[in-house]
């Protein structure tokens, strides 16, 4: 078991507005770790420290056994190895779906135009849109927008993939359509780490769960232990609020 | 007014007009794509983040001053005066001749960067937050997230006020003809002194800049059109597409 991130006594606040305290968690290689909890408990903020989007205030990240927080460390090379899909999908909007997934492998992998395409097909198909390479962004839906998302990120070949979110802007119909890509990916043996509100996802497909709250991780444990027994009384809480929606 | 001189000064004057226009086309385009030039590199420096210490954070400080200074000088100044202040004034201080041509060309293109800059800024925050955040998730820095995300969405953006820079180029190179550049309002200005039929001269040339203002105008709003491409996706499009695709990206099976 070797642990692929390391965060140790991570904090972040904006301003006087205290967003994580003293985090402490792992993830280890082809774990699928779900983090759940309320809005604003901390979960997309911790998601995205480990990315370097928010700088920590903080603690450590470590990546591979090397401290990401160091000076010397090249943020930009340490992002290619980690695929993000945001909330929002973001899709470039100036490429259509084929160039959202070979930009990045064009410009920073320094792959030729043939294998950066050749590779973006591949998880175009897998993630079943293979029909819409030559649409813009505005031309698809949100669903099919966050399935584009995912394959841009996987076209980077990346050791992790963090998902913030991905199913929370959707339209409930198109919700589907995106876990079952999501399901698919867990059981290839990549290793995710997922901010999610679909409790049944996180259930079902999670190897542990984090739940975070005002803060700070809560508890943390096996699906099972934190779906049908768990041992704090803020998790039973949260729990018994979105299952009961 | 008589439509006799009109066609009179337009008969045996037409090639001075021509070389007029021409000129005046001349320094208004590549006044206007310069000064986008240094909009855009200025626009791109000045949206950088700002580094947390040491000399790299005094270097981009002392940089963005300098260029706050050049935008605040040559958007508070009028041209005529700028053009007068360089053209005479490095012949006076530096013994520089500068040739009449050039020194119009560039006045333009600085006076033009002065208002892109702020114009490209203005584009570049425009483009939405999530934009720049997907760009850095896959590892791009800010001058890779910029050329191949930002610019691209932002140059949309500000194209119709970067129409209207050119509009305003193509009319205030007149100015110009302080320093003797041979545009259109000088090559005018000496036909209708040669028959002192000061009307007819400048009726002519009124129509000749409202031609160019306006071809402009619309070859722009052509261009803002194409780049929006249509709303909606067809398969219809695509199956025209797919064999070449096909063989392109190998097949799937």
């Amino acid at each position: 078991m070797v642990n692929i991130i390391e965060v140790e006594h991570l904090s972040k606040s904006f301003g006087d507005n205290v967003v994580l305290k003293d985090i402490n968690f792992s993830v280890t290689k082809g774990e699928v770790v779900c983090i759940i909890g309320s809005s604003g408990s901390g979960k997309s903020t911790l998601l995205r420290c480990i990315n370097l989007l928010e700088k920590p205030c903080g603690g450590r990240v470590i990546y591979k056994g090397e401290d990401i927080l160091n000076e010397q460390h090249d943020v930009y090379k340490y992002r290619q190895k980690l695929g993000m899909v945001f909330q929002q999908f973001n899709l470039f909007n100036n490429h259509d779906a084929l160039g959202n997934c070979t930009v990045g492998q064009v410009k920073l992998l320094k792959r030729s135009r043939q294998e950066a395409e050749a590779v973006a097909m591949e998880y175009l198909r897998m993630v079943g849109m293979e029909q819409f390479i030559h649409a813009k962004p505005k031309q698809l839906s949100g669903g099919q927008k966050q399935r584009v998302a995912i394959a841009r990120a996987l076209s980077m070949n990346p050791d992790v993939m963090l998902f913030d979110e991905p199913t929370s802007a959707l339209d409930p119909e198109m919700v589907g359509e995106v876990l079952k890509v999501m399901k698919e990916l867990a059981e290839s043996g990549l290793t995710m780490l997922v901010v999610t509100h679909e409790m049944g996802f996180a259930e079902e497909v999670a190897d542990r769960v984090v739940f975070m709250d005002d803060g700070v991780i809560a508890e943390e444990g096996s699906p099972q232990q934190i779906f049908n027994n768990p041992s704090e009384g803020r998790t039973r809480e949260f729990l018994k609020r979105i299952l009961n929606q | 007014m008589s439509l006799e001189w009109v066609t009179r000064i337009l008969s045996e004057y037409w090639t001075m007009f021509l070389r007029g226009a021409g000129i005046t086309l001349l320094i208004s385009i590549i006044g206007t794509v310069i000064g986008s030039l240094i909009g855009l590199c200025i626009g791109v420096i000045r949206t950088m983040p700002t580094p947390e210490r040491g000399i790299k954070r005094i270097s981009l400080k002392v940089v963005n001053a300098l260029l706050a200074s050049y935008i605040e000088f040559f958007r508070g100044t009028p041209m005529i005066v700028q053009a007068m202040v360089i053209f005479y004034g490095t012949a006076m201080a530096f013994n520089i001749h500068m040739d009449r041509l050039f020194a119009a060309i560039f006045i333009v293109s600085i006076n033009t960067g002065a208002y892109m800059a702020e114009i490209v800024r203005g584009g570049i925050i425009s483009v939405d937050r999530g934009q720049f955040e997907a760009a850095h998730a896959i590892g791009m820095n800010h001058l890779e997230t910029m050329l191949n995300v930002v610019l691209p969405q932002a140059i949309r953006n500000i194209l119709p006020a970067t129409g209207n820079e050119f509009v305003i180029n193509i009319k205030d190179t007149s100015v110009l003809n302080v320093i003797s550049v041979t545009e259109l309002y000088f090559q005018t200005k000496s036909v209708a002194g040669n028959n002192f039929r000061y009307f007819e001269a400048f009726f002519v040339a009124c129509i000749i800049y409202f031609i160019m203002t306006f071809t402009v105008t619309r070859i722009l709003r052509h261009l803002e059109r194409k780049m929006d491409g249509p709303e909606s996706y067809t398969l219809n499009q695509m199956q025209v597409a797919a064999p070449e695709d096909m063989f392109r990206l190998g097949n799937p099976n």
